[in-house]
C-alpha cells in the first residue's frame, strides 16, 4: 500500500476503535486502545505532512468511485497540517488526562474513551474530506459525541452546558446543511474542486449567495464567531477537564478551517470581495476581541476566564481572515496552530489544578504557586505566548498578524491587536498575582495542595516546550502556513 | 402557476421559520427540541424537492423509462434523517437528566441558576477578591 492508500486510516483507526472501545470493561484497556489508535493517526498524518507540502494535493477515491461521483478525501498543505495537529494533540493530552478521567469520570470509561474516539475522528473527516456534504456528516458525527462527552462533567451545569451547545450547534449544522443545499441544487455537484469549477459562472446567482450566507452563519456558529459564541464559555467550563483541553485546541479551529476552504477555495476570493464578507468578518473579529477579552478580566473562575480568552483568539482569527490576502491567510493559519498549542497548555495546567484542588475559582487559588510550582510556572509561560511575548508561539502569530494587516493598509487591525494583547496580559496577571503573591485561603485544604504526578507535567512541559520551540523555529508552522495560504487562494480548477 | 408550482418551496420556508422561532422563542427543553426537529425537517424537504423531476420515474433502471428523478438527495437525506434522529436521541436523553438534577426543563429558569454552578465545588458562593 502506498502513503495516499494508507492515509484515509488517520480518520478509520479512531472510528473503527470507537465501538470496541465502548465495549471494554476497566480502566486500563479502553485508555490503551485509546492511545494506540490516536498514535497510529497521528504517525500517518506525520507521515503524509510532507508529502502533501511537497507533491501538492494527494486525492483518495473511496471505493474506487473517482471523483466527482465517489466521495474523495483530497489533503493538501492546510488540511494536513491540520491533521497533524489534531491528532498530536490528541496523543500528548491521553497520557495527561488518565489521572484526570479517573478522577472526574470514575465509572464507565470504556463509552467516554470511545465518545473521545469519535470525537476525534469526526474531526479528522471534516479535515480531509474533499465533499462538502461528508463535511457534514463528520460535522455531525463530532458534534454529537462532543455533546455527550460535555455531559460528563462532574458538575450538573455540564448538562445545561451541553444542551445550549447541542441546540446552538445543530442549528449551525442545519444552516451549513441548507446552505449545501443551494449549492447542489444550483450546480449538481458536492465535490469541492467540481464546485470551484462551476461556481464562477454563477457568481450573480441569488441563491448561490444565500447559500454563502447559509454556510456563513452555520460555520459561525460552530467556531463560535461573536456573537454566536454564547455556548462557548459553558461548555468549556463544565466539561471534564480532557475534553476541554481537546476542544479548546482542535473543535473550534476545524470550524474555522471548514470556512477557509469553503470561502476561499470553494466560492472563490473574487465571490468573497464581491460580498460583504470582509466588513463583517473585521467588525465582529475586532468587536469579539475586545469585548471577549473584557469579559474574560471579568470572570473570577479560570476555565471561564480561558473559555472567554478562546473567543477573544477566534477573533483575532477572523480579523486575519478579512484582510482576504495570502499574508493575512497564512497568520489565520498560524494562529490556528500556535493557539492549540498555547490554549492547550494553559487548560492542562488548569485540568491540574483543578484535579488537586477540586476547584478553579481564583478564590481557592491564592498561593498556589508555592505548592504547585511546576504547574504555575507551566501557566505563566503558557499565558506569556498567549500574550504574545517575543521567542513564544504567540509571538509569531501576532507578528505574522500585524506584518499582514501593515501590508493591506489596515491600522485600525493593528491597534486592535495591540489592545487585545493589553487585555491578555491583564487577564494573565490577575491569575499569577493571586498563585504568587496572594496567601492561601483560611479554608484552603493544605494536604491536597500538591504538585501533580510526571504523568500530568510530561505532556504539559511537552507543549510548553512546543510553544517556545515553534517561537524560535518557523520552519514548520509559518512556512507550511504560507504554503496553505497559496493554496486556499488558489486551488484552481 | 409559477407561484403553485414551487409550492413545496414555500412550505420549506414556513416550517423553516416555525421551526427556528420554537427554538428561539421557547424555554422549555422538549419544544426546543421539537422546533429543531422541524428546522431540520424544512432542510429535508428542500433537498428532496430539488431531486424531483417533472414525470420521472422511480430511480431503478427498467426498459420503458425514459426519465428519472435524482436519487442523491434521498440518499443524502437518508443520512441527515439518521443524524437528526440521533441529535433528539441526545436532546431528549439530556433533558430527562437536566429534570433529574434540577427538577425542571425551563431554560429561562434555569439560566438564572447557572452562574452559582460555575465553580466545581458545589459550595456556597463567597465573595470574590477580583483584584
Amino acid at each position: 500500500m502506498t502513503l495516499i492508500e494508507w492515509m484515509p486510516f488517520s480518520v478509520l483507526i479512531p472510528l473503527i476503535a470507537a465501538p470496541v472501545c465502548a465495549l471494554l470493561p476497566g480502566r486500563v484497556l479502553p485508555w490503551t486502545l485509546t492511545f494506540v489508535s490516536v498514535l497510529a493517526s497521528a504517525v500517518i498524518c506525520a507521515l503524509v505532512l510532507p508529502m502533501a507540502v511537497g507533491e501538492g494535493p494527494l486525492s483518495y477515491a473511496f471505493g474506487n468511485w473517482p471523483p466527482p461521483v465517489g466521495i474523495e478525501y483530497r489533503v493538501d498543505a492546510v488540511n494536513a497540517l491540520l491533521a497533524l495537529l489534531i491528532s498530536a494533540i490528541a496523543t500528548i493530552i491521553l497520557p495527561w488526562a488518565r489521572v484526570s478521567v479517573n478522577d472526574e469520570v470514575p465509572d464507565r470509561q470504556g463509552p467516554f474513551y470511545a465518545l473521545f474516539l469519535l470525537a476525534m475522528s469526526g474531526l479528522m473527516g471534516i479535515t480531509l474530506t474533499g465533499d462538502v456534504f461528508n463535511v457534514f456528516v463528520f460535522l455531525e458525527i463530532s458534534s454529537l459525541s462532543t455533546y455527550a462527552l460535555i455531559a460528563h462533567g462532574k458538575n450538573r451545569a455540564a448538562l445545561l452546558a451541553s444542551f445550549r451547545y447541542l441546540i446552538m450547534g445543530t442549528l449551525g449544522a442545519t444552516f451549513y446543511l441548507i446552505g449545501v443545499g443551494f449549492l447542489y441544487i444550483q450546480t449538481g455537484t458536492l465535490n469541492m474542486v467540481d464546485l470551484a469549477e462551476r461556481l464562477p459562472a454563477l457568481a450573480d446567482d441569488r441563491a448561490i449567495r444565500t447559500a454563502f450566507g447559509f454556510i456563513i452563519v452555520g460555520m459561525g456558529l460552530k467556531l463560535a464567531l461573536f456573537p454566536l459564541h454564547r455556548w462557548l464559555p459553558g461548555a468549556y467550563s463544565n466539561a471534564p477537564s480532557m475534553v476541554t483541553v481537546f476542544l479548546a485546541a482542535t473543535a473550534t479551529k476545524v470550524a474555522v478551517y471548514v470556512l477557509l476552504r469553503l470561502v476561499f477555495s470553494v466560492f472563490g476570493v473574487e465571490f468573497a470581495l464581491a460580498m460583504p464578507f470582509e466588513e463583517i468578518f473585521f467588525t465582529l473579529g475586532a468587536v469579539g476581541i475586545f469585548f471577549a477579552s473584557l469579559s474574560a478580566i471579568k470572570q473570577t473562575s479560570l476555565k471561564r476566564m480561558l473559555a472567554y480568552s478562546s473567543v477573544s483568539q477566534i477573533g483575532y482569527i477572523a480579523l486575519a481572515i478579512s484582510l482576504i490576502s495570502t499574508a493575512g491567510l497564512s497568520a489565520g493559519l498560524v494562529h490556528i496552530f500556535n493557539h492549540a498549542l498555547m490554549k492547550g497548555a494553559l487548560f492542562m495546567c488548569v485540568g491540574a489544578i483543578v484535579y488537586r484542588i477540586g476547584s478553579d475559582r481564583f478564590a481557592d487559588l491564592g498561593g498556589l504557586a508555592k505548592q504547585m510550582p511546576l504547574t504555575m510556572l507551566a501557566f505563566v509561560l503558557a499565558g506569556l505566548s498567549m500574550i504574545g511575548v517575543p521567542l513564544t508561539a504567540g509571538f509569531i502569530s501576532k507578528w505574522a498578524l500585524i506584518s499582514a494587516a501593515i501590508e493591506a493598509g489596515n491600522g485600525y487591525a493593528v491597534g486592535i491587536v495591540l489592545i487585545g494583547s493589553l487585555m491578555a496580559v491583564i487577564y494573565i496577571w490577575r491569575v499569577v498575582e493571586i498563585a504568587y503573591l496572594q496567601p492561601a485561603p483560611d479554608n484552603a485544604d493544605m494536604s491536597r495542595r500538591r504538585e501533580v504526578g510526571l504523568s500530568m507535567l510530561i505532556p504539559l512541559w511537552i507543549l510548553i516546550a512546543a510553544n517556545f520551540y515553534f517561537g524560535i523555529d518557523t520552519r514548520l508552522t509559518l512556512d507550511i502556513a504560507t504554503r496553505g495560504a497559496e493554496v486556499l487562494m488558489g486551488m484552481t480548477p | 402557476m409559477a407561484f403553485l408550482g414551487h409550492y413545496n418551496y414555500y412550505i420549506v420556508v414556513v416550517l423553516m421559520m416555525i421551526g427556528f422561532y420554537v427554538v428561539i422563542a421557547r424555554g422549555n427543553m422538549v419544544k426546543k427540541i421539537m422546533g429543531l426537529n422541524l428546522f431540520q425537517t424544512s432542510a429535508f424537504i428542500l433537498f428532496i424537492s430539488a431531486g424531483k423531476i417533472m414525470g420521472g420515474s422511480t430511480p431503478i433502471l427498467r426498459d420503458g423509462v425514459e426519465v428519472y428523478s435524482n436519487p442523491l438527495p434521498h440518499v443524502l437525506i437518508l443520512t441527515a434523517i439518521v443524524v437528526g434522529v440521533a441529535t433528539t436521541a441526545v436532546g431528549l436523553a439530556l433533558s430527562v437528566r437536566i429534570n433529574e438534577a434540577y427538577g425542571n426543563i425551563e431554560d429561562d429558569l434555569l439560566s438564572e441558576e447557572e452562574p452559582d454552578d460555575f465553580a466545581l465545588t458545589q459550595e456556597p458562593s463567597r465573595d470574590d477578591d477580583s483584584s
